[in-house]
């Protein structure tokens, strides 16, 4: 009994921690950009609650089932470009706007989903690479002025709630991230717990021999494909609201890449680890840049100074040497002396061969 | 008529720079079942070293053979480059290929920084003989030359790779090595070597593809990896994993469907193409179980 309400304390301490922050009127230096209660701080850690809930969405398809997609970004895109468009170039209200990206955040996840899945392992990779690359560049031709091409579309304000907007309400905004990245660990937490979490678990390690038990492998992947994709369309709205638009650098397929960072960086397979990686990837890449820009490194002579003044240089070696030397991301680090996980070897799920 | 056979010319052209790129990947895959997403960062170097060496060759007045000296050492660039990563990167971790595939990533996210960080997010222009830039008549129609270029260095490669992997040992060795890796190995022969070679190959005709694309849009980006490395890709998945054969024919169709759609619908050419690849998913999925054809 204490080791399962022990499961529940942290998290629900964690959260109501953080639902606190807003109140906080201190500062940690200069590893943020103002106090914790200042607009800066809190629009910074409400895009890291929300990478970090998109993380755990894409780690339910790459960690958990073992697919490996490419296009994760097309339904973080669609959520952030559907409801943006609905309700500033069709002047939507925003209630209906919602119900719209829903729709398409369960209809468009099931069609590419049910045509890629028609392959599989590394074929799968690029077949959802090329569908969310057909979106980016739908995003950048901009049809009937609709998407706002490479400047993105910033939302019409008048009609999103009046809470959402502006920089004295940017507390809600982080209540609201905070409450959309709850939301994904819950529903994560009971989806890989249930009876068709534990197939897609299965799948991750055996496809094979799941099929030959006599269960239908495509639909539980489909399954997986639409739940965790539909949860990136929540995000993107959340995103929308955040950032006061959609801006088509989340189209593109080096924002799947940036998931895919987040996730081996924290943990494959976790619960937690994408969360902490999500919210450090977008913490630290935002800093890198703040920090790159400092007179500590501009000082620096020029051999020094140009990799470091790159937040993707520094995080791209990182990640080459987390797959190298931290196999089960930061999360692996905690639980690594622990017996019983010491089995968690691997980064991730093994693709069979196609041959 | 002119502007299909000009859009057709144009067409095989662009189709030439993606199975360049796609010729090393599907070799590549083939060979070692790794999905190398650092490829388009191979074509970057490339592209790049070409342009550093063309600026730094002032002292030789004419044009073409100063191109000629920088094509050499950006194509011999690209394949120093490839090598390393194998080398270092990749053979460490063998048939672990979703570690493969995530290395690579890294590798292309952190490569691409670099350069950008070096030379900035600025098209660099590339400085190319004069015979490039001016047109051939050809059925009422002026088609630039540089389309001709594209057309003959990827027939060149595709005819060379397919003459190395028929007549050579290293070839016969790469052969098998795509049909049974392990019953190679048992056989006594150390197939990573192989490994090396075929990233190699893969690197120089990346770095083929980079130069091309240099003279095709008159300058180089960062971008210009990834963007060229996403087609490559789909022209792999349609020709069928691992199959040279395959990725030559798709990359025409690839080329050829772009550029037809394009001209005749509004700029719908890009997705067109991954439409295409969705009807192929759907009519024939068995061409995409890694087979070599």
């Amino acid at each position: 009994m204490t080791r399962r309400s022990l499961r529940f304390a942290t998290p629900i301490a964690a959260l109501v921690l953080l639902a606190f922050v807003p109140t906080f009127g201190f500062g940690l230096g200069s590893l943020l950009p103002g106090p914790l209660s200042s607009p800066g701080t809190l629009q910074l850690f409400a895009v890291c609650l929300i990478f970090a809930g998109v993380a755990l969405s894409y780690d339910l398809l790459f960690g958990f089932t073992g697919l490996l997609s490419f296009g994760h970004a097309l339904y973080f895109a669609a959520g952030a470009y559907v409801s943006d468009i609905a309700v500033t170039r069709w002047h939507w209200s925003f209630a209906a706007a919602c119900l719209v990206t829903a729709a398409v955040g369960l209809v468009l996840p099931l069609v590419v989903g049910a045509i890629s899945l028609r392959t599989s392992g590394i074929a799968f990779a690029m077949v959802t690479l090329a569908f969310a690359q057909a979106g980016a560049i739908l995003v950048q031709k901009n049809p009937r002025s609709w998407t706002g091409g490479d400047e993105g579309l910033g939302y019409d304000y008048t009609r999103v709630p009046a809470a959402f907007v502006g920089v004295f309400n940017t507390r809600n905004l982080y209540w609201l991230a905070l409450g959309y990245a709850a939301c994904v660990v819950a529903i994560v937490a009971w989806a890989v717990r249930s009876s068709p979490g534990r197939v897609w678990q299965a799948i991750r390690e055996n496809e094979r021999r799941i099929e030959v038990l006599g269960l239908r492998t495509r639909s539980y992947k489909l399954l997986a494909f639409v739940l965790g994709s539909f949860l990136a369309t929540g995000g993107g709205v959340v995103y929308m609201l955040t950032v006061n638009g959609a801006d088509p650098s989340v189209t593109t397929p080096d924002f799947t890449l940036t998931l895919l960072v987040m996730v081996v960086l924290g943990g494959t397979g976790t619960l937690w680890g994408p969360v902490i990686g999500g919210a450090l990837y977008w913490y630290a890449n935002q800093r890198l840049i703040a920090v790159g820009g400092s007179h500590a490194i501009q000082s620096l002579p020029g051999v020094l100074r140009t990799p470091l003044s790159q937040p993707l240089f520094v995080l791209g070696t990182l990640f080459i040497l987390a797959v190298f030397f931290l196999p089960g991301g930061l999360v692996g680090l905690g639980t690594r002396g622990r017996a019983g996980r010491a089995a968690r070897g691997s980064t991730g799920p093994s693709v069979e061969e196609g041959a | 008529m002119s502007t299909f056979v000009l859009l057709t010319i144009t067409g095989l052209g662009l189709g030439a720079m993606y199975f360049l790129v796609a010729s090393g990947l599907s070799l590549i895959y083939g060979l070692m079942g790794v999905l190398n997403f650092a490829h388009g960062a191979f074509l970057t170097v490339g592209a790049y070293a070409t342009w550093f060496t063309e600026s730094k060759l002032g002292g030789i007045s004419s044009v073409g053979l100063r191109f000629a000296v920088a094509s050499i050492i950006g194509l011999a660039a690209g394949a120093l480059f490839a090598a390393v990563v194998e080398l270092v990167l990749i053979r460490p971790l063998y048939l672990r290929h979703i570690e493969q595939v995530l290395v690579t990533v890294g590798l292309s996210l952190a490569t691409i920084a670099l350069v950008q960080g070096i030379w900035g997010s600025d098209a660099r222009i590339y400085e190319t003989p004069a015979w490039f830039h001016g047109t051939t008549d050809l059925a009422g129609t002026h088609i630039p030359n540089d389309r001709w270029l594209d057309i003959g260095a990827a027939v060149l490669v595709l005819a060379g790779l397919k003459v190395f992997l028929r007549s050579t040992r290293y070839g016969l060795i790469i052969r098998a090595g795509v049909e049974n890796r392990a019953m190679v190995t048992a056989l006594g022969i150390d197939v990573r070597r192989a490994f090396t070679l075929v990233f190699a190959i893969g690197g120089v005709a990346a770095a083929l593809a980079g130069i091309l694309s240099g003279v095709y849009f008159t300058s180089v980006d960062p971008a210009r990896g990834t963007s060229l490395l996403i087609f490559a890709f789909i022209v792999v998945v349609i020709g069928g994993l691992g199959s040279l054969t395959g990725s030559a024919v798709a990359s025409v169709v690839v080329g050829l469907s772009q550029q037809y759609v394009n001209y005749y619908s509004t700029g719908l050419g890009d997705l067109s193409v991954v439409l295409l690849l969705a009807l192929v998913l759907l009519v024939r999925p068995a061409t995409l179980a890694g087979r070599t054809a």
